[in-house]
């Protein structure tokens, strides 16, 4: 096993990641009649609501306190409160999020002390307001997604009596994900509050009359229970202690917590239901135990079809993470395994992952390459050099197909050039199956549509010459 | 809900107009309102758009990773040849450049992408945090220019020193600096003309060229679509400008009318009627009876040859209406007439970016009642859309859902769309996507809101 490290470039061509506040919008989208408001200059709003729009075919209103000049010269006190009216007036939101940006960080903004003396100026007293610093150049959306939550739940989060509820936190995951994740907590009898719940937000369903503000999210009052819960269940290996809800739950309130891998694949999968076992005492029921066993049957099926597989994975760390396991256990060679953010996380998580696999008896003797904080300019060079022949990431990643022929199997965020993104269910056994499906049936269309052509080319000439 | 065309937000009142209801001016080319949601992106965008079909530049984005991310190859435009500016290049600044400055790292990021790509031409666009930390772009592009013996040209383009316009401006003197000859080098006139503010969109120019071409009229190069850095150091040389998208080209049209006396008239190729009618202002100032006939002839043929296809499209889509909301003004303009070829009635229109003089042609076109709009935002838009009980809405990927979760139509007019809309050609595929959309079968469910309800009447 080889490791390749990137920590520093002097430039970055055709870029893996996005930025911070991106994960931000997405987290508060989560919670139920949230609104946010982005402070900096109008741009920032714009770009990431298109981005965001895109994937998942949803408005995705977002406010901009819309700097100019002079806010940027004087202080955008002016204009973020001026955008806060503006938001209740239209949206008239039982939360607010305020993100910043590049530039209202640059420029050294309080926005704490603005939006502080904003409700008592005009003497709000049930509005929230959750103001996050999401820099853009402070890190990717992975990082603001997970730290939004974290600002959420340290804002809100204070009522301490006990309830029979679990808190669930979870990563950017497809809303249909989100949806087989409660399904499997209600197959599991359980009572628990999933935080960020952007289910039916980010995937609403065709209803009239049309509402600004979709239905569903988690509920306001549920979060400012979370430290009465019996148990945090929050999954997400590669979430740093600092950016961790449920760390601070843990500490500041004493909840344990419980964390494990997104459910992808057998293993993780396993884990899920093993700690939720252990969280509530309830037995495994018959029905998830009938959809694991489908899971095994259909792994022994294509298992060999998957070892042809050689594999670039590439993405925000979690899914990134999830996706290589699956492979890992599945005899696909995940051969680089690479994210845009800067994951200490990630790094020690795969070392573990793939000591494991190197020292099992189906051993693999191939390298495998782990990039951080890298860009496609270097995911396309070396899955060129190492012969890659699937790739498994977001749109971005078209690039590989384009100038490499790897067919792309989309999975994380965005999706962007195919639709049903946000329809697309990878977690839990019945997910993790259909997940696999997807990888071994692209191995399977490669090899159908070149074995005729790559087997004459092989053997033919050479005997008739 | 307020009645009559008054937006909710009082500031945004003199945006918002109806026909026949007030008199006095649409309020445009301002700030956006913060809180708004405004639809608008920012100067660098404005810029970028502009410039990026420069097929063989290398456009480098100095500042943080996100303004690099979304702007990644995410438009449509077409290359005949080189495919530098489909890549993404960032200086990816990180919160020590921040502290600390990021120049060292601007001149690193060239000399690397110089050494990699060899391109004979650097765009360097300054974004929101550059602007604030005071990087000497005009120093370090300077410097750079020298040491590599190409051109390294800055883009002053930080996002809030205005609005997406302030970009087209910067974009436009960026292009100045292009175009401008050495100094002691003349360029003779010839009979070629420029096309401005076209970006081969899915091959737009390309069809554009074709009917010049045939009438006997050569392009010298277009600003920007298709272009390479030869072809627009020649720009000088052209005897005509026609511009199309006005709103980001007119002060490079007015600049080289000022600077080298090449006369400029504006142009749009969107719909029958702008086709045919652009086509024979071209060819007049040729002062070539033969030309004149042959742009008759051809306008005539062209005209004729999808008339049958027309006509199906606007049997069946004769008396629904339409909402408009587009980046700039000459679009809106444009599509009031092509919709009208179709036997379809605006009743809202609205820009992002529109001149004032864009909105008067505007009002003049639009029967009375219709809402005009500049700068707005989703809630207006719903609105409108609700109270002038529109059957479809053309705007960008941000207004798509919008439409669909309202269970109306769309018509994709942005700058990723992947078909051309422009010409002859174009007009019918324009015909063609009202028709899928408006005519779907879909629609037909949006009233049965669960199962066992009947269907609406119409
Ligand atoms: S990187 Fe910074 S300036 Fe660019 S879009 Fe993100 S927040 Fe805005």
């Amino acid at each position: 096993m080889s490791i390749q490290k990137e920590n520093y470039r002097n430039v970055s061509e055709n870029p893996c990641n996005m930025c911070m506040p991106l994960g931000g919008i997405i987290a508060f989208k989560g919670i139920e009649g949230s609104m946010t408001l982005l402070h900096g200059s109008q741009g920032c709003a714009t770009y990431m609501r298109r981005t965001i729009s895109e994937h998942y075919e949803e408005p995705i209103d977002v406010a901009s306190s819309s700097l100019n000049e002079k806010g940027t010269v004087f202080g955008g006190e002016d204009n973020l409160k001026k955008g806060l009216d503006n938001v209740r007036l239209l949206y008239k939101p039982k939360m607010i999020g305020v993100l910043t940006t590049c530039l209202a960080e640059t420029i050294g903004e309080d926005i704490g002390g603005i939006t502080g003396r904003y409700l008592q100026d005009r003497g709000l007293t049930d509005l929230p307001i959750v103001n996050v610093s999401t820099p853009g150049y402070g890190g990717s959306h992975s990082e603001g997604y997970w730290h939004t939550i974290y600002r959420i739940v340290s804002s809100l989060a204070c009522d301490r009596t006990s309830h029979s509820k679990i808190n669930v936190i979870v990563p950017h995951i497809s809303a249909a994900d989100l949806r087989e994740i409660k399904r499997m907590l209600r197959e599991m009898d359980l009572d628990f509050t999933l935080l960020p719940d952007y289910a039916d937000t980010l995937d609403a369903p065709y209803s009239k009359p049309y509402k600004k503000i979709p239905d569903g999210g988690t509920k306001l009052e549920d979060i400012r229970r979370m430290p009465g819960a019996k148990a945090t269940l929050e999954i997400g290996l590669t979430v740093e202690d600092a950016q961790s809800a449920g760390k601070y739950l843990e500490t500041e309130f004493g909840v344990p917590l419980f964390r494990v891998p997104l459910p992808v694949g057998i293993e993780s999968t396993d884990i899920f239901f093993d700690t939720l076992k252990i969280i509530s005492g309830k037995a495994i029921t018959d029905e998830i135990t009938r959809e694991r066993g489908r899971l095994l049957d259909g792994m022994f099926d294509s298992h060999k079809y998957n070892f042809l597989g050689r594999a670039v994975i590439f993405g925000e760390p979690e899914q990134v993470y999830a996706a290589t396991r699956l492979c890992l256990e599945n005899g696909i060679h995940p051969l680089i395994i690479a994210t845009g953010s800067r994951s200490k996380k990630l790094e020690q998580l795969l070392h573990l992952e793939i000591a494991k696999t190197n020292s099992a008896t189906h051993g693999y003797d191939e390298k495998f390459i782990i990039m951080g904080d890298t860009d496609f300019a270097h995911i396309l060079e070396k899955s060129k050099e190492l012969n890659v022949n699937l790739a498994i990431g977001h749109s971005e990643g078209k690039i590989l197909t384009e100038r490499a022929d790897i067919p792309l199997v989309r999975y994380g965020f965005p999706i962007i050039d195919r639709v049903g993104g946000q329809r697309m269910v990878s977690a839990g056994y019945q997910g993790s199956l259909s997940f696999l499906d997807r990888l071994t049936n692209t191995l399977l269309e490669n090899k159908y549509r070149n074995y005729r052509q790559t087997m004459y080319g092989k053997y033919y000439s050479v005997s008739a010459k | 809900m307020e009645k009559g065309s008054n937006p909710a937000i009082e500031e945004r009142k003199d945006s918002v107009q109806t026909k026949g209801e007030t008199k006095m001016q649409l309020k445009c080319n301002t700030d956006s309102v913060a809180g708004c949601v405004s639809q608008r992106a920012c100067v660098y965008c404005g810029a970028r758009v502009v410039l990026n079909p420069i097929t063989d530049a290398i456009h480098l984005v100095h500042g943080p990773i996100g303004c690099a991310s979304y702007t990644w190859d995410i438009r449509g435009s077409l290359t005949s040849g080189a495919d530098l500016f489909r890549f993404s290049f960032s200086t990816d600044l990180q919160e020590m450049d921040v502290i600390f400055g990021g120049e060292k790292k601007l001149t690193r990021a060239i000399d690397d992408l110089v050494e990699k790509y060899h391109p004979p031409l650097i765009f360097v666009y300054s974004t929101c945090i550059v602007g604030v930390i005071g990087d000497d772009l005009e120093a370090v592009c300077k410097e750079a220019s020298r040491k590599h013996g190409i051109q390294v040209i800055p883009v002053q383009s930080s996002g809030f020193i205005g609005s997406k316009s302030a970009g087209y401006k910067a974009a436009c003197d960026a292009l100045m600096r292009l175009i401008e000859p050495p100094p002691g080098e003349i360029i003779e006139q010839d009979k070629t003309i420029n096309y401005l503010g076209e970006f081969n969109l899915a091959g737009e120019l390309w069809i554009i060229q074709n009917y010049l071409k045939e009438i006997g009229i050569d392009i010298n190069v277009a600003l920007t679509g298709d272009s390479r850095f030869e072809t627009l150091k020649l720009a000088s040389k052209a005897c005509l400008n026609i511009v199309q998208c006005a709103g980001s080209m007119i002060y490079t049209a007015e600049q080289m009318k000022e600077r080298f006396g090449i006369p400029y008239m504006t142009v749009s190729f969107i719909g029958i009627e702008d086709t045919s009618e652009s086509l024979r202002r071209i060819a007049q100032t040729f002062l070539d009876p033969e030309m004149m006939h042959r742009t008759e002839e051809l306008i005539q043929e062209k005209t004729a040859a999808i008339a049958p296809e027309i006509a199906f499209y606007r049997s069946k889509l004769q008396g629904k209406k339409a909402a408009i909301y587009v980046g700039g003004g000459f679009k809106a303009i444009s599509l009031i007439k092509q919709f009208r070829e179709l036997g379809i009635e605006v009743v809202m229109v609205g820009t992002q970016t529109g001149r004032q003089e864009e909105y008067e042609t505007i009002t003049d076109l639009v029967k009375e009642g219709t809402v005009i709009m500049d700068d707005t935002n989703p809630s207006e838009l719903e609105k409108f859309i609700l109270e002038k009980e529109a059957d479809l809405l053309v705007g960008g990927v941000k207004e798509r859902p919008l439409a669909y979760k309202m269970g109306i139509a769309f018509i994709d007019h942005n700058h990723d769309r992947k078909h051309p809309l422009s010409g002859y050609a174009g007009a019918v595929n324009f015909a063609e996507e009202v028709y899928a959309t408006v005519c779907s079968p879909v629609w037909k469910y949006r009233s049965i809101m669960t199962a066992g309800e009947k269907e609406e009447k119409p």
